[in-house]
């Protein structure tokens, strides 16, 4: 199981990386969106995939799960949430100002 | 042009309060099930997405007249101010208890300061959420 | 139990939070700020007074004990930087004041400021990787809203740049928590020092190690720091400042925390890499600040060569080396930051950025102008201006260690650095004045007393080097003895 989410992991970082790599401002955001996805699966198989109990919650289960690879992951979503966010606002500002989101067409710009 | 959206302003109507309902009810399972302050919250701001998008904004600030900023910045200072009062009551810093009451309609419930920290977590998430939605849509 | 230990991060905090609904009333704002900075500066020196007598500090929220909770450690290096910020960030405010304008007053200006403020704070406390993480994010996201802030189209451009890049290292920042947390099953710095030695630093955690090294590398600048000029030259003068002065610092503590308590057991490679890509900084550093005539890239380049300089200490890993990396740090938070604020009052005194425009400016302005000089001399390391007892420190590191050609080069950087300014000084300070006496903008105090300040701070850290002696040589003591720092947090007092 481990293997086939690692695998998948690499899948999603795949696909991140050929958005990220593409000049349309959104593709990127998407592209950061899907890497932090990424991630939050590799943190999930690093913690090690197995059935528990709740931990922390009484003392008769056989096995308990790892609680802080899930704290982990919650809040690094909660901070990937807010970044895409705030992105997805400088990118709508961006192109208000400036009328383009092809990032070829944004660089360099000098002193207005 | 106008549309016609009589169905999803009927539909939303209703779907409104059953979304706000799940979404404290999600926030109050969130103490020993999955749930919890972060998805409570979503759920209760995807209530009020739904009413800006049905409505216009203008409608629901005349109805809903709060200041979402504000309203984070609240939810922000009630999660760091359970850490804080641990410490005046001289425990650790984000200690929390909990007890069981019995009340009156509920019978024997158990209250923890961790409700406050998630009520703190709730709020700053429904004000996030809306007010990035809202300054994306305001000016378009 | 030292609940006072959380007050430098909950301070500034809740002040923010404060903040946002004082929103109309811009004076209590500055009012409640600065009482708020100093607040949370009287409590970083107690603090680190303490550290002197008691031993390194910890707290474990919540009562959950390490290795199982999140805890906060200070030692006398994380003390001494908060003290420092604290005092930067205090006089940056006082500019701000005056620069900053009533649209970015209103517009939430204070409060991110103090978001950011906790961020640096609480990344310079943590006792935990993983909140490390979380301590970079809230300090990143301010940073964010900082530089966008105003909305001019340089800074959007900017600012794509610097959150893109951002967000792709605290992506490598999570793989390699990630892999760490796979591979010793904890996040605790002071466990995973104590597992790491025990499993012996295999080739996996070598791995690991320099993938932290690319992590902190892109967020201090050094040799990854193609994004900092631009982002750094773009939001107004106090937000620039504060970054320059304070942003790569957390990324120089982040990378000395790491590489002295963790990874260190195996120099060869890590730390000949550290060594290798500061000397890349330097050079690359060098030849930017000398090869552009906009005052605001000079400085910025200035920023990449100090990296450069401070990890020189890292790399050669000795304590006189740690010790003077240390002194250099702090000095170079209050230069860095007195130089964006000199570069930006220039700036707005002749509404120009090109030196070639700029001329006699010293005729008009002589106190901006002799600020400018001791500015100078400081960076380059004149004694007795408070740069001067760092290089000396990290020379000497350098000279035991027998790294001749680090050592070289370190000091081949002051001479650039020396250049690119007298090159600013010469052509914007001395010659003949251009500004004809109608058209004399006249200099606002709210501008030029912060930078007095920080001018007199960098000529009292040089002659007062050895006020803070005792700080700085238990601070450099503790990082070169992990077991100190260890012990304090398994076993330490409560």
């Amino acid at each position: 199981m481990e293997t086939l989410i690692t695998i998948l992991v690499g899948v999603l970082v795949t696909v991140a990386v050929y958005l990220l790599l593409s000049r349309n401002l959104i593709r990127v955001i998407l592209g950061t969106a899907i890497l932090s996805h990424a991630v939050h699966l590799l943190l999930m198989t690093m913690g090690g995939l197995k059935k528990g109990s709740v931990p922390l919650l009484g003392e008769n289960a056989e096995s308990y799960t790892d609680a802080l690879p899930q704290a982990l992951i919650l809040t690094a979503i909660v901070i990937s949430f807010a970044v895409t966010a705030f992105l997805l606002v400088l990118a709508y500002r961006t192109f208000k100002e400036t009328g383009s989101d092809d990032l070829d067409a944004l660089r360099g710009v000098k002193d207005e | 042009m106008k549309i016609n959206d009589v169905i999803l302003r009927t539909v939303t109507k209703i779907v409104v309060f059953i979304i706000l309902t799940f979404g404290v009810e999600l926030f109050l399972a969130g103490h020993h099930n999955p749930g919890g302050g972060f998805i409570g919250g979503l759920v209760l701001s995807s209530a009020f997405v739904l009413l800006y998008l049905v409505h216009d904004i203008e409608t629901v600030q005349k109805g809903i007249p709060w200041d979402y900023k504000k309203i984070a910045a609240l939810g922000v200072f009630l999660a760091v101010g359970t850490g804080v009062g641990s410490v005046l009551f001289g425990a650790e810093f984000l200690t929390q208890t909990a007890s069981h009451f019995d009340l009156p309609v509920f019978g024997s419930t158990e209250l923890s300061t961790i409700l406050l920290f998630e009520a703190g977590v709730a709020l700053t998430v429904v004000g996030v959420v809306v007010t990035i939605i809202l300054s994306i849509s305001e000016d378009v | 139990m030292n609940n006072l230990l959380v007050m430098p991060m909950v301070i500034p905090l809740l002040t923010g939070v404060f903040l946002v609904f004082l929103r109309p009333y811009v004076r209590i704002q500055r009012i409640v700020s600065l009482l708020s900075v100093l607040g949370t500066l009287g409590v970083a020196v107690y603090i680190l007074n303490r550290i002197q007598t008691e031993g390194i500090l910890k707290l474990d929220f919540g009562g959950w004990l390490p290795p199982y909770g999140i805890l906060f450690v200070a030692d006398s290096f994380s003390a001494l930087l908060v003290v420092t910020t604290m005092v930067v960030t205090g006089i940056l405010l006082l500019y701000a004041f005056s620069s900053i304008g009533k649209a970015h007053e209103n517009m939430f200006f204070y409060p991110v400021v103090f978001f950011l403020v906790a961020g640096v704070n609480g990344s310079f406390l943590t006792g935990d990787l993983f909140n490390l993480f979380v301590c970079f994010e809230v300090m990143l996201l301010a940073s964010y809203v900082l530089i966008t802030l105003g909305g001019r189209k340089v800074q959007l451009v900017e600012s794509i740049k610097y959150v893109s890049i951002n967000v792709l290292s605290s992506w490598f920042f999570l793989l390699a928590i990630a892999y760490l947390y796979g591979t010793v099953g904890t996040l605790n710095m002071a466990h995973l020092s104590m597992r790491v030695a025990e499993a012996g630093q295999d080739p996996l955690l070598t791995v690991i190690g320099i993938i932290f090294l690319l992590v902190f590398s892109l967020k201090a600048g050094l040799l990854l720091y193609f994004w900092l000029p631009g982002s750094y030259s773009a939001p107004p003068t106090a937000v620039a400042a504060l970054f320059g002065a304070l942003l790569t610092k957390v990324g120089i503590y982040a990378l000395f925390r790491v590489f002295t308590l963790i990874f260190y057991h195996e120099p060869e490679i890590t730390h000949t890499m550290i060594g290798v890509m500061a000397a890349l900084t330097m050079i690359g550093g060098g030849i930017g600040a000398i090869a552009y005539n906009d005052v605001r890239q000079v400085v910025s380049y200035n920023v990449v060569i100090a990296v450069g300089f401070i990890l020189v200490g890292l790399a050669v890993s000795t304590e006189a080396a740690i010790q003077g990396s240390i002194y250099y740090l702090i000095h170079d938070m209050i230069i860095k930051a007195l130089l964006f604020l000199l570069a930006g009052t220039m700036i707005y005194l002749t509404g120009t950025a090109r030196i070639e425009r700029m001329s006699g400016l010293i005729r008009n302005y002589p106190i901006l102008g002799w600020l400018f000089f001791i500015t100078m001399l400081s960076l380059t390391g004149i004694p007795p201006l408070s740069g001067f007892i760092g290089k000396v420190y990290v020379g000497q590191g350098a000279v035991e260690a027998g790294a001749f050609v680090l050592l070289g080069l370190a000091f081949l950087s002051s001479i650039f650095v020396l250049y690119s300014l007298l090159r600013i000084f010469m052509n914007c300070f001395w010659g003949e004045t251009i500004i004809n006496e109608d058209d004399d903008v006249p200099l606002p105090k709210g501008m030029l007393i912060p930078c007095v300040l920080f001018g007199l701070l960098t000529v009292a850290l040089g002659l007062g080097a050895e006020g803070i002696a005792v700080y700085v040589s238990d601070a450099a003591h503790t990082l070169m003895n992990p077991d100190i720092y260890i012990e304090a947090v398994m076993n330490g007092n409560r």
